[in-house]
């Protein structure tokens, strides 16, 4: 176990963005989000939550992945797609650093996906500890332990000072390298938990009951009546997708130039109209249909197909940002209550 | 504040029982005091759970379109700032004004609950709301203009249509100048302002909240979201080219949009959107004159409406270049 003075955080931001790619919350214009850390951005690793999640640095709204040139009748095929090399992000909750084994288990199985994989297998992912979980969070619900996130190195922020324990032989080699840290014992740490433990365990939504959403209930729950009213606010908008860790569709997008094609790859969103539309017709017509596949996905379908594993974390995100104050909590607490 | 919502639920209870209207589209109760939803309650039973405070931020207008082409006679509660939507929607003709009955019902500023976090005030279990103050988690007291959503600061007032009105106490604050942030934006060079504006719209992540709650954006379908168009976007090439939906949204809604202030409201990454449409609100006056879109539905719109003395295009050099 390491440690640093709070007070000289900016030492350890340095010393690790001189030593590779640093990414971390950075606050621009009033929002946080992950970014690129560099001297003189605003780093803020004590509000508890980016707006977007970690999942953008492993699966970006937007990746630029092939080239098609055209020269008379010849096509050149061009990969575009970036390389990366051992890159850090810093200040990773717990609950994002779950959505990542959501994610894997879409993005990793046959067919692997490479630009997801590359960037994957060159994080170093150092966590934090949830000090001040909020209200809407309910990571426990998904028995993901705030208090001791892991991740390849797990940090706590406590009585100023941060403390560093690495999990992981790659976290261990990294801390090794800063010379800004000095060797501390657990006891903070250690207490540290047992206050986050305390505090989690009083949070509103922190009992909610799964029971109900399971495979077997498939057909049940799909045809359940609350549907409409729990969707009926509902804008059609894709906030509650792109903010969302778990969300993993995406569309593929060309674009024409002078001599050729270029081809994107970009999130796209259940709860858009044109998501399912297809050459004959859209099978989901209306905004009912699309907000019930978004949940019926999340706890359903998707445990369904992964061992039981539901593809939400309860980073709480959409209870805070939907526009109209829709959410998947709400969706556990009416279908769950038979 | 409590006995309006009181009035409220007996109003929207004698509405449905007296089989005025066969449904009430108001607001209901969430998790906490302060999710509150728009929701149609069918049933004096099913209003239950409904409420009005002040976290009913939410415009009800557009849900209007929908409403009121189903069968029946739809009730609604609009605050001042939503009744100028309805009346922009009369205006053109996107709902049914005969099938829905409307409630101006009083307003003294709704909430953002990013603001109260931001007093250090931790979890808000509860909030008393009093004219001029609130009284959160039965303690600690705040000024009620402290954690009021920004439109509210800068107050329409009046309901503009009705057919009934539910007024106890008149709005007296919300008089700040909506025009501030314009005037500064204005004062910048380009340089500046292009700096403020790439900053701001480098955040948007192209959830379409700020277009999808616009009482102002009704077409069936969005170009944005016609995939043959080309220009369906999500694809970006940098993180600035937003700037193109938003400058364009802003453009459609120019003359139209009645500064209700969703856009900013919803926006997941706090980008000030309500800043374009107030400078194309302000141009707009200073081109023609003092126009308010949706005040008043007999009065011809500015930019859909000619007269000889229009402005020229060269008559303005604007830009600070």
């Amino acid at each position: 176990m390491k440690k640093i003075a709070y007070q000289n955080i900016d030492k350890l931001y340095g010393e690790l963005a001189s030593n590779l790619d640093l990414y971390m919350p950075i606050k621009k214009a009033g929002a946080l989000n992950f970014e690129k850390y560099e001297n003189g951005k605003e780093a803020d690793i004590e509000t508890l939550q980016t707006v977007k999640s970690v999942k953008d640095l492993f699966f970006p709204q937007v990746e630029h992945f092939v080239d098609f040139k055209t020269d008379g009748t010849k096509i050149d095929v061009i990969d575009t797609r970036e390389i990366r090399s051992e890159f850090a992000i810093f200040g990773v909750r717990a609950c994002d650093l779950k959505s990542l084994e959501v994610l894997d288990k879409v993005f990793l199985q046959e067919p692997v996906d490479s630009m997801y994989k590359n960037k994957r297998d060159n994080a170093v992912i150092f966590t934090l500890a949830c000090q001040n979980p909020h209200a809407s969070c309910f990571c426990k619900v998904f028995d993901i332990d705030a208090s001791s996130p892991k991740g390849d190195v797990e940090c706590h922020l406590t009585n100023g000072v941060l403390y560093l324990n690495p999990i992981t032989e790659k976290g261990a080699n990294l801390v090794n390298k800063l010379t800004c840290l000095e060797d501390a014992t657990s006891e903070s740490v250690d207490l540290n938990k047992q206050e986050i433990k305390a505090k989690i365990d009083a949070l509103p939504f922190s009992n909610l009951d799964l029971s109900v959403f399971k495979g077997e209930n498939l057909m049940e729950l799909f045809d359940r009546k609350e549907w409409e009213e729990l969707s009926k606010a509902c804008l059609g908008c894709g906030t509650c997708t792109f903010i969302c860790p778990t969300c993993q569709c995406f569309d593929v997008r060309d674009f024409k130039t002078n001599n050729g094609v270029k081809r994107f790859r970009c999130w796209d969103s259940c709860m858009y109209s044109e998501f399912t539309k297809m050459a004959a017709e859209n099978p989901r017509k209306n905004q009912m249909q699309r907000f019930r596949q978004r949940f019926m996905h999340k706890l359903v379908y998707y445990p369904s197909n992964n061992g039981g594993l539901y593809s939400c974390v309860g980073c709480g995100r959409c209870v805070k940002k939907c526009p109209q104050s829709l959410n998947i909590v709400k969706v556990i607490k009416k279908l769950g209550d038979k | 504040m409590q006995r309006l919502e009181v009035a409220f639920l007996e109003k929207a209870k004698e509405l449905l029982s007296s089989g005025q209207v066969n449904r009430v589209l108001a607001y209901k109760k969430g998790e906490f005091c302060y999710d509150v939803s728009p929701a149609v309650f069918y049933s004096v039973e099913e209003l239950e759970n409904a409420v009005y405070n002040g976290f009913c931020g939410a415009n009800l207008s557009k849900y209007l379109i929908q409403e009121s082409k189903k069968e029946g006679k739809v009730a609604v509660f609009l605050k001042p700032c939503d009744t100028y939507s309805f009346n922009q929607l009369i205006k053109e003709h996107r709902v049914n004004r005969e099938n829905v009955y409307v409630v101006g019902i009083e307003c003294q500023g709704k909430f953002s609950i990013e603001k109260f976090y931001k007093t250090g005030v931790g979890f808000v279990a509860s909030v008393q709301e009093d004219l001029d103050s609130v009284l959160v988690n039965g303690e600690t007291k705040i000024d009620r203009n402290a954690v009021k959503l920004e439109r509210c600061l800068v107050c329409k007032k009046q309901h503009v249509v009705y057919d009934e009105l539910l007024v106890i106490n008149e709005k007296k604050d919300g008089d700040l100048d909506r025009f501030e942030m314009v005037k500064k934006l204005e004062a910048m060079t380009a340089d500046e302002r292009f700096a403020f504006w790439k900053e701001q719209l480098s955040k948007c992540i192209r959830c379409n909240a700020c277009r999808n709650v616009c009482p102002a954006c009704t077409c069936t379908k969005c170009v944005f979201d016609n995939d043959d168009s080309q220009i369906s976007s999500k694809a970006n090439a940098d993180s600035f080219e937003e700037k193109l939906f938003h400058i364009i949204r802003a453009f459609h809604v120019a003359g139209r949009c009645t500064d209700c202030g969703e856009c900013s409201r919803v926006c997941p990454q706090n980008i000030p959107l309500h800043l374009l449409n107030r400078k194309y609100i302000s141009d707009i006056n200073e081109f023609y004159g003092e126009f308010e879109a949706g005040k008043d539905i007999a009065q011809k719109g500015p930019l859909t409406n000619y007269t000889t003395g229009d402005i020229e295009p060269n008559d303005f050099k604007g830009g600070n270049k």
